[in-house]
């Protein structure tokens, strides 16, 4: 069967989201840096350009002219200006970088504990609250105005946060603890995506950042840290039945439930987020049992086996988790 | 001046071979002569050219629209590998060899490679090098791990076919041909230059071919030295890279980049000689400060192992190291920018004739300069943090090695071409294929700066259907099929041309060095009998000033480009 990707709702409302466009401070900073290089990198250009093409008609040969050009072969003045120059220049972006650098990452090493840490997993982002008990997938809420330290670690292989808007990309390196600074200055949904290579379905390990001001990132918070709701119907008890006793609750976790596992994302309250599988899909029991049914078909490469279920089992627990909100 | 000197021949020009007669494929097999070979690594590289050309078509016909389902994600993801690898080690490579291994001897007025049967050998392990990475695709699977191949992405648990198996035994084996053909390099041009030919007087494309092989020996020991690593790990259980039994990610990073960026800078430094002699040529002056094009290859050689980590900024090294290397990718950028001027130089107050090699020198002076300016975006580590694996990083390093190594090596293509064919390609030909092939390439990549500054990130397979993504995706692809078009014009011009062309004569351009100085184009087996002591880097130009060519500028033809 043939799968229609539809678009998932957040990707309407985003419009062309940049580096050029930058919503936190530490994106601010680099943006500014990148308009400096990009006004002298484009006088360079021209300048090269100019030459180029002056030259080329100023001194193309005329037809039947067979005589050798100046033999002229360097000149003292032009040639230190052309070390001297480029010199100067870079020494000033240098001087800029540096700044620049240390303002956004002012250290690798630091001292307080991290606001929120991200573990990159093949193909999907986990996002931990600490003080809270709170852990999400893909959809990574985050308070405006408060400088958030972020921890980054890989479950796996080597992932990279990137989310344009919001500034440096950084890696997640396994057997290593990276660090990013973030102050978000606008509320609003940032999409990023995995910056550096992880292997089958890197392409679909999509980051999307929900920025909210701190009093609906803490409703948010509170209502994510509660245990899951018990299910409303017999269909989504069947379903729980089966999440319960089948292969589900070895990878997953639902918390208030015996499923603890760890491997895949946490499902406590996976009915409240608006995407899954990073963005591929919109949340929905349609796309839910698609995905429990065929999910090699949908994302291949993912660490979600083919199960063998029964139509009616995997509709029941699409019910169930479905409405885990 | 005015007495003739033999031309020193290596101790033993052909060992117990006589290829002077017609023998057919056996002839190529057995070929031991410098230009035999050079011919053979540049059909090799050609080949691989169409094979590496064909995998980029396919990934950017994926890539035209959004959500495109035309290649699965593991082919596509062994295919963006296959094509890198191809490209660098057995497009760029070999391209640079056989021009080096046909030219250098002939520049420096000597007849042989130092080591004839080493300059086989190595050209041999090229290519079986090429063939056992390509075999990986009947041996299960492709490497599908990226050419920088990161760990522990690479490891068994990861990567679980052959194919990074045959990924590093097939750089392994290339890499032994690669410093074969170095060393050899080195020893014949310390050896076996013409008497009066001294080391600060060689021709620019011998200097830099001599330089590159110095830092070839330097870089390549580390990217054995890791793929050794990696293979007791695929093989062996060993858990150098293996970071879920305590090995190191970064590890692997180090050693691959200090091979790896040097590497770049191996695949450009010839091309910058061959394009330093068709401006001195197609400009009738002589280079714009000899000693600065020079000296600052030097540099960039030894520069070239103080920059590696700028590779490595986002993976947290911490400020203090990413200043250092900040800067030292900054102060590459001084000897590099330099080259340009002193080719601005060159062409100012000359007479320029637009040959093919001539177009794609100059177009090479601005295509080189956007990917030189966005390298510095590059160098500026928190640019580096926003705009690192987008796509920005790959317009940018096709600048380079499009713009700039491909260029190059068209430019001396074109400019050797009556000299290793005998024949001369019809210049409306030329000019097509420049205008498709520069157009094409303009467009594929130009756009990718933009796609990268609004977030797409490289080596993905698809992408969302965001403003603007399908649009300029589009046009790349667009343009790739032009350059998929000027590919196949290129093969015919030298199929054609090479075949049955004009005939060229001995020095067709009036040409400024002794590789023009043979009795015949292409020139016999011995290169040369004998020659007048050389004078200044422009041997040959020097010899007709002063009438010691033995009546060889007689004979010259002016050509109409």
């Amino acid at each position: 069967m043939s799968i229609c990707f539809p678009l998932p709702q957040p990707f309407h409302i985003v419009l062309l989201q940049a580096v050029e466009d930058p919503a936190s401070i530490q994106a601010e900073r680099i943006n500014h840096l990148f308009n400096h290089f990009n006004i002298v990198a484009a006088l360079v250009l021209l300048l090269v350009i100019v030459l180029a093409a002056w030259f080329s008609i100023r001194y193309r040969r005329r037809h039947g002219d067979n005589s050798e050009g100046s033999p002229k072969s360097g000149n003292r003045t032009v040639e230190i200006m052309m070390i001297g120059v480029p010199t100067l220049v870079l020494a000033w972006f240098f001087y800029e970088a540096f700044t620049v650098g240390n303002a956004v990452m002012p250290s690798s090493n630091p001292t307080r504990p991290p606001d929120i840490v991200i573990t990159g997993h093949q193909f999907w982002w986990e996002a931990d609250y600490p003080g809270s008990h709170v852990v999400a997938a893909n959809v990574v809420h985050l308070p405006v105005g408060k400088e958030l330290l972020m921890e980054l670690r890989s479950a796996d292989v080597v992932h990279d946060w990137w989310v344009p808007q919001l500034g440096n990309k950084m890696d997640l390196v396994p057997g290593k603890k990276n660090y990013l600074w973030l102050t978000i200055n606008k509320p609003g949904d940032y999409i990023g995506a995995c910056s550096e290579f992880c292997g089958e379905q890197h392409a679909w390990m999509r980051i999307h950042v929900v920025a909210q001001s701190p009093e609906d990132f803490s409703r948010w918070l509170d209502s994510n840290a509660v245990d899951a709701s018990p299910p409303k119907d017999d269909l989504a008890r069947a379903g729980e039945m089966l999440f319960q006793t089948r292969s589900c609750a070895n990878c997953h976790r639902v918390a208030g439930t015996p499923a603890a596992g760890v491997a895949g994302p946490d499902l406590t309250h996976v009915g409240s987020r608006p995407t899954l599988l990073t963005g591929m899909l919109s949340t929905n029991e349609r796309n839910l049992a698609d995905w429990i049914d065929h999910p090699q078909e949908i994302k291949h490469g993912a660490y979600m086996p083919e199960f063998l279920f029964a139509k009616d089992s995997v509709l029941a627990l699409a019910h169930y988790l479905e409405q885990l909100k | 001046m005015g007495a003739t000197i033999k031309i020193p021949e290596p101790a033993s020009p052909f060992p117990g071979l006589g290829v002077e007669t017609e023998q057919g494929l056996l002839q190529w097999i057995c070929a031991v002569d410098h230009k035999l070979i050079g011919i053979m690594y540049l059909v090799m590289s050609l080949l691989f050219f169409v094979i590496g050309g064909a995998l980029a078509l396919l990934i950017r016909v994926q890539l035209a629209v959004p959500l495109n389902h035309f290649l699965p994600p593991e082919t596509f993801n062994q295919f963006f590998t296959m094509h890198g690898t191809t490209m660098i080690f057995f497009v760029a490579m070999p391209a640079i060899f056989g021009f080096s291994v046909y030219f250098v001897p002939l520049m420096i007025g000597a007849n042989e490679m130092a080591f004839p049967r080493l300059n086989a050998f190595g050209f041999w392990m090229t290519l079986f090098g090429g063939l056992l990475l390509y075999f990986s695709f009947l041996a299960g699977g492709a490497p599908d791990a990226g050419w920088f191949n990161y760990a522990p992405l690479n490891e068994k648990n990861y990567s679980f076919h052959k194919g990074i198996d045959y990924f590093s035994m097939g750089l392994l084996i290339s890499g032994i041909g690669s410093v074969a053909t170095s060393i050899n390099i080195i020893v014949t041009v310390l050896h076996y230059r013409i008497p009066g030919m001294k080391l600060n007087q060689l021709p620019l494309f011998v200097w830099m071919v001599f330089v590159n092989s110095f830092l070839l020996l330097a870089a390549f020991p580390s990217l054995n030295a890791a793929l050794a690593l990696l293979l007791l790990d695929r093989e062996l259980n060993a858990h150098f890279f293996n970071t879920a039994a305590g090995g190191s990610a970064l590890l692997w990073q180090h050693l691959f980049w200090i091979f790896g960026h040097p590497e770049v800078y191996i695949v450009i430094l010839p091309a910058f000689g061959m394009l330093s002699e068709v401006f001195q040529v197609f400009s009738r002056k002589p280079i714009f400060g000899y000693a600065f094009v020079a000296a600052s290859s030097v540099a960039i050689a030894l520069l070239a192992f103080g920059v590696w980590a700028h590779h490595m900024f986002a993976v947290g090294m911490g400020n203090v190291a990413n200043s250092f290397f900040s800067a030292a990718s900054m102060l590459i950028g001084i000897p590099t920018g330099v080259k340009i001027f002193n080719w601005l130089g060159t062409i100012h107050g000359g007479k320029i004739r637009f040959t093919t090699s001539m177009m794609f020198a100059i177009a090479f002076l601005i295509e080189f300069t956007i990917g030189g300016v966005t390298g510095i975006a590059f160098a500026i580590f928190p640019i580096d943090w926003q705009l690192t694996d987008t796509y920005y990083v790959v317009a940018h390093l096709h600048y380079v090695f499009i713009g700039g190594t491909i260029s190059g090596l068209l430019a001396g293509l074109f400019y050797w071409f009556p000299k290793i064919t005998g024949r001369l390609i019809d210049e409306r030909a030329g000019k097509w294929f420049f205008w498709l092939f520069t157009i094409g390439f303009n467009f594929t990549f130009f756009v990718q700066h933009i796609l990268g500054m609004i977030g797409l990130p490289r080596r993905v397979y698809t992408y969302p259907n965001l403003p603007w993504y399908g649009t300029l995706n589009f046009v790349s692809t667009a343009g790739a099929m032009l350059m998929g078009v000027s590919g196949l014009v290129l093969v015919y011009i030298i199929w054609r041309y090479g075949r049955s062309g004009k005939p060229a004569g001995t020095d067709p351009w009036n040409a400024y060095t002794l590789e023009w100085a043979t009795r015949t184009s292409p020139p016999p087996l011995k290169n040369f009998e004998e020659l007048p002591a050389a004078r200044g880097y422009r041997a040959w130009w020097e010899m007709k000033q002063s009438g010691l060519d033995g009546g060889a500028a007689v004979s010259q033809k002016e050509i109409e480009p």
